[in-house]
């Protein structure tokens, strides 16, 4: 079964090609059945690798295709590695990946290049789960640049429009930046280890010293901060909302995003031995999901909402990794891959529903018109919150016990952020679905709830985001539940963690009642805020106050960027060209061929042709040779 | 034989061409003979497997001053071969919309015997023998086939290169004088004797080699005849200067400069390879900048070079190998590129990216190809361009940490120009010059997708190539590390 392994990968590669060589050669329904069913069939498969793996007891199996790279004592193998760590990961993007193309298949059908786009799809479920399945560093690099370039594809997918194609070409370079530190980062192991297979340079960790560990986790750490939108490389994600929906609840939400996640859980072995680099982490991790979620609160475009929030959740899950708390994280991953794709797909029936409209200032009352959208949002944005027992609580509630357990401040701050979160996340919700309709007439007339295709994919992932999270309950000591059994799950990978049995009257069930009791009252207030007083956002940035705008500004970030790097590259780039170039080097050169021309046509003029000036010098020449032998 | 006959069967094609009048017959001609060529170097790599001492000829040719005519192939020059060989066809292709005459093939078949002997010449004369010989036919090809302002272009490239030429000549003669028993310029009679130099004079014999090859291929600050040279030489003329004639700087760095002064390499390689990492930082900057498409690409070659030399000048395993690798990759890509260049440009009569956008809306399959040669350019896992950058970072990164961190941001900024001018030229919408593109034709599309299939099929599945060239490098890297 193990040997099969590869099919998981290749399934929707032969997908991308049918779909990306026939192209307009198939109709619009073959293309979204290939697609869809090549998704389809990854998961069935790697459903059947998971239950096989949870017959098993955490065993690793490698499955090696042929020798990739091998140059002197570098070998590296094109080599998969199933294991409670991968095969987990492989249901996650195989099961919501496919319920985002089923969706995409209602959502995208009037577009033009539909079977472009399922290509690209197709393209990146591939190289997703290449980068959860590789064996080694390297061919975990390949699916990381390459779900890179699916996303630089996407985000532009609509190429015609000059700030998409901006938005994606700014996604692939801050990314490139990360990858640059990812590279470092294998060549550094593979100087260090010798090799960069996982099994090699995990058993041989402790054999390298504290320094270069943390120099290899620091490089890997860079690579993550790019591609799961961390500062400083975290501005892209807003901007990649450019994109098809269900593209930003695929790739910038569920799956992609979350790949430092998964790079750093997978190299737990190294990053435990590195306490600084942990220490970085969490406080890099807190400090983004802190200003993410103070930027949400003021965003109004329903997409960029939820795009702070995931790089604000992505934060903690950062903070989680931080302080030690692997599984946690993982979990978080898993949860929140469930309820933020299915928050992003809302969003994008709402935006269906509103012919386009993505600013929440002109929606609101929505609940009427589109009740499957608004019920499924409902229960994920309660997931998101973490209201109990939906599935956020159990995982963000394990990363803020964590966070408290390592010190107060990562504590205290994290559940700042989820207070946040509750707040903007039901800001938005109530200015979506309650109140008075907003929009334009048109848009009224023409609001209807999406069709089947669209909203089974919602209804499922409601569903799990309400259940999932009860794989990963706290072990009570005197409530007779299953423990925490994701944490056992991944023990193999992770190791284990002195988790411990909690009692439910204890400092932390304390804190979790009471946080939950918080939240209920802030949604609340936000409800009275929005629905009962019909408080409406600033429609113009005047009417804003002066620390309302910075925050709607997102602090400016991007204009720094600009301002600090951008800018002065073009400027050195044009001093390189415009005078070290072409004047300096080049005069230079062009100096030394006017400098031979003219000394020769000195020289020339010594061939006058005069035989009495040569018999003068050929004299001159003689007395010259005699005094200097005479001397 | 084999290796003389690689080298033979080219120049009498080129006697042959100019009885053709034909332009249409001649180009034909040339194809099928670089086809011809491009059979015997696969059948040399069976032979390198079975029968290596096959590959070698090796007769006196002047004998009173110790010349003879030595050629063969190791991996190293078999992969040289190969570059050259697998690249002619496609430089003759992309003529096909040219009316060029049938001198042009002509020229174009002697610079292939000359490539093809430099790259197989074990015998120090003979190899600056072919090199200059190499540089004739490419000198007229710019200068009658190229843009207007060719001349004064062409003349500034041909003296830079003759002068570099001319300190290679002089330390080989030295090296000569100094060669151990009966003088003589067998290769391996010249390692010996500049192995027994003193590390002064392997010093200066190792700038004075260094600096041939350095213009040739171009290393920053040398480079400057390079820009203009390609812009102005005719397509096929800039793919065979980079595709093919640079790599005989790089490749020179490995047989004929490293192996035979190893304490100047010791001692002075650094600076080599700084300036060679200056040029990848240099050159990328400035291609950012580029409006116009084909200096944009002349200064990524510059870029992608310097990582190259930087590499071999680290003279490590995955060092040299990686810079071999991606010789053979930036020729695919190189090739590639500019001739994207020269579809837009004969189709638009403009390369300036600012007068483009929007090609994408009218010619898609233009588009995707041009992004696979694109990719392979910028390194992207699963392409030739990944394989080699991949290894010769890590070559230059067990030479010296730094200087790794300052080339490995060829992987930022050339991901920086590459998708600008993507951008500026495919994307968006079109205006009223790009309303008119023609998708590719047949034809073209004959050229473009067997190199985006080779693009891929080196970046899936290396190891073949790596491991023909494995064994040889080894050997060198044994003889200089003792």
């Amino acid at each position: 079964m193990f040997e099969l392994v590869w099919l998981v990968p290749v399934l929707p590669l032969v997908g991308f090609l049918i779909n990306g060589l026939l192209n307009r050669r198939l109709p619009k329904s073959v293309s979204a059945w290939i697609a869809c069913g090549s998704v389809l069939a990854s998961f069935v498969l790697s459903l059947l690798l998971f239950m096989e793996q949870l017959g098993g007891h955490g065993e690793k199996h490698s499955v090696s295709l042929f020798k990739w790279i091998g140059v002197g004592n570098l070998q590296i193998d094109f080599a998969f590695l199933v294991d409670p760590l991968s095969s987990l990961f492989l249901l996650i993007i195989t099961g919501v990946g496919f319920l985002i193309h089923l969706y995409s298949a209602g959502y995208m059908h009037d577009d033009d290049g539909f079977r472009r786009y399922f290509a690209y799809l197709n393209l990146f479920v591939f190289f997703m789960l290449l980068l959860v399945l590789g064996d080694n560093f390297l061919v975990m690099f390949v699916g990381w640049e390459g779900v890179g370039l699916c996303s630089y594809l996407l985000i532009g997918y609509w190429f015609k429009k000059g700030d998409y194609n901006n938005a994606a070409r700014k996604a692939f370079v801050m990314n490139r930046i990360g990858d640059l530190g990812y590279l470092l980062g294998i060549i550094l192991i593979f100087v260090t280890f010798g090799a960069i297979d996982y099994n090699t340079v995990f058993a041989n960790a402790n054999t390298a010293s504290i320094g270069t560990v943390t120099a290899i986790t620091l490089l890997l750490f860079v690579g993550a901060t790019g591609k799961s939108a961390q500062i400083p490389l975290y501005t892209w994600l807003p901007d990649a909302m450019a994109g098809p929906t269900p593209v930003s609840a695929l790739i910038h939400a569920a799956t992609m995003v979350t790949a430092g996640i998964y790079m750093i859980a997978r190299s737990a072995a190294l990053f435990s031995l590195a306490p600084i680099t942990m220490e970085i982490i969490a406080i890099v991790g807190l400090v983004t999901a802190l200003i993410a979620a103070i930027i949400g609160v003021y965003q109004n475009d329903i997409k960029k909402v939820l795009a702070y929030s995931t790089v604000s959740q992505l934060g903690l899950m950062f903070l989680g990794l931080g302080v030690g708390a692997y599984t946690a994280s993982v979990f978080h991953v898993t949860t929140h891959a469930f309820f933020k794709a299915c928050l992003f797909l809302g969003a994008g029936s709402v935006i269906h529903a509103m012919s386009g409209e993505q600013d929440i200032r002109n929606m609101g009352g929505l609940k009427k018109y589109i009740p499957i959208t608004f019920w499924t949002f409902l229960l994920a944005t309660l997931a998101i919150a973490g209201i109990f027992p939906f599935a956020g609580f159990f995982s963000k509630d394990e990363i803020l016990t964590f966070a408290f357990e390592k010190n107060i401040i990562y504590g205290s701050l994290a559940t700042l952020v989820s207070l946040l979160t509750t707040f903007y996340m039901f800001r938005m919700f109530y200015l979506t679905f309650y109140g008075q309709f907003r929009g334009t007439h048109e848009q009224e007339h023409h609001l209807h709830e999406s069709p089947a295709s669209m909203t089974i994919p919602l209804v499922v992932l409601a569903a799990l985001s309400v259940m999932s999270g009860f794989i990963g309950i706290p072990h009570f000591e005197d409530l007779h539940l299953p423990a925490n059994w994701i944490e056992h799950y991944l023990e193999p990978v992770v190791g284990a963690y002195n988790a411990k049995a909690t009692v439910l009257i204890n400092p932390e069930g304390i804190i979790m009642i009471a946080t939950n009791i918080v939240l209920l009252v802030l949604i609340f207030l936000v409800y009275r805020t929005y629905v009962t007083k019909k408080m409406l956002p600033a429609q113009q940035e005047s009417d804003m106050s002066p620390l309302a705008r910075l925050v709607y500004n997102k602090f400016y970030i991007d204009e720094a960027y600009n301002l600090l790097i951008t800018r002065p590259l073009n400027l050195i780039s044009n001093f390189f060209y415009k005078f070290l170039d072409n004047q300096l080097i080049d005069g230079i050169v062009n100096g030394i061929g006017t400098g031979v021309q003219s000394s020769s046509s000195l020289l020339r003029q010594l061939q006058s042709g005069h035989v009495g000036f040569y018999l003068f010098a050929m004299v001159i020449g003689i007395l010259l040779i005699l005094a200097f032998n005479l001397i | 034989m084999i290796t003389l006959l690689l080298i033979l069967f080219p120049v009498v094609v080129a006697l042959g061409l100019l009885l053709v009048k034909r332009s249409s017959f001649a180009r034909q001609l040339t194809l099928v003979a670089s086809l011809v060529q491009l059979g015997g170097t696969i059948y040399a790599f069976q032979l390198l497997k079975t029968n290596a001492q096959a590959l070698t000829w090796n007769q006196d040719w002047i004998p009173d001053f110790g010349v003879s005519f030595h050629v063969s192939m190791d991996g190293i020059s078999l992969l040289m071969v190969l570059l050259t060989t697998l690249l002619y066809p496609f430089i003759v292709l992309s003529t096909q919309n040219k009316n060029y005459s049938s001198s042009f093939y002509a020229l174009m078949m002697l610079m292939h015997a000359a490539l093809i002997g430099v790259f197989t010449a074990m015998d120090g004369f003979l190899f600056y023998v072919f090199w200059e010989l190499a540089l004739i036919p490419i000198y007229f090809i710019c200068l009658r086939w190229g843009a207007e302002n060719s001349g004064r272009i062409t003349f500034k490239f041909f003296v830079y290169t003759l002068t570099g030429s001319l300190l290679m000549l002089v330390a080989l003669i030295y090296l000569y004088l100094h060669t151990i028993g009966k003088p003589s310029f067998d290769m391996q009679a010249l390692y010996q004797a500049g192995q027994s130099l003193s590390v002064n004079e392997q010093g200066w014999i190792f700038f004075a080699l260094f600096a041939a090859f350095a213009v040739k291929m171009p290393v920053f600050p040398l480079h400057t005849w390079q820009p203009d040279t390609y812009v102005a030489a005719p397509t096929a003329g800039t793919m065979l200067l980079s595709g093919i004639m640079l790599k005989m700087g790089t490749y020179g760095l490995i047989r004929w400069l490293i192996p035979v002064v190893p304490l100047g390499w010791q001692n002075y390689g650094y600076i080599a390879v700084i300036l060679a990492v200056i040029g990848i930082v240099y050159a990328s900057c400035i291609a950012i900048v580029q409006k116009d498409f084909k200096r944009l690409i002349a200064y990524s070659s510059i870029a992608h070079v310097g990582l190259i030399a930087a590499g071999i000048l680290a003279f490590n395993v995955q060092g040299v190998q990686g810079g071999l690798f991606q010789m053979l990759s930036h020729g695919i890509n190189v090739v590639g590129l500019f001739y994207i260049v020269e579809l837009i440009h004969s189709r638009m009569n403009t390369r300036e990216t600012t007068e483009l956008g929007g090609i994408r809306n009218v010619a898609p399959v233009f588009a995707v190809l041009y992004l696979i040669v694109l990719l392979g350019s910028v390194a992207l896992p699963i392409t030739n361009g990944f394989v080699g950058e991949f290894l010769l970072l890590t070559g230059v990164y067990q030479y010296n940490v730094t200087l790794a961190v300052f080339a490995g941001l060829t992987v930022i900024l050339g991901a920086v120009y590459m998708l600008r001018s993507y951008q500026a030229i495919m994307l968006g919408e079109t205006n009223t010059l790009t309303n008119g593109f023609k998708d590719l034709t047949a034809n073209e599309k004959w050229m473009l997708i067997p190199l985006v299939l080779l693009i891929l099929a080196f970046g899936i599945y290396p190891q073949p190539l790596l491991d023909t060239t494995e064994p040889a490098v080894q050997l060198l890297i044994q003889q200089v590390v003792k």
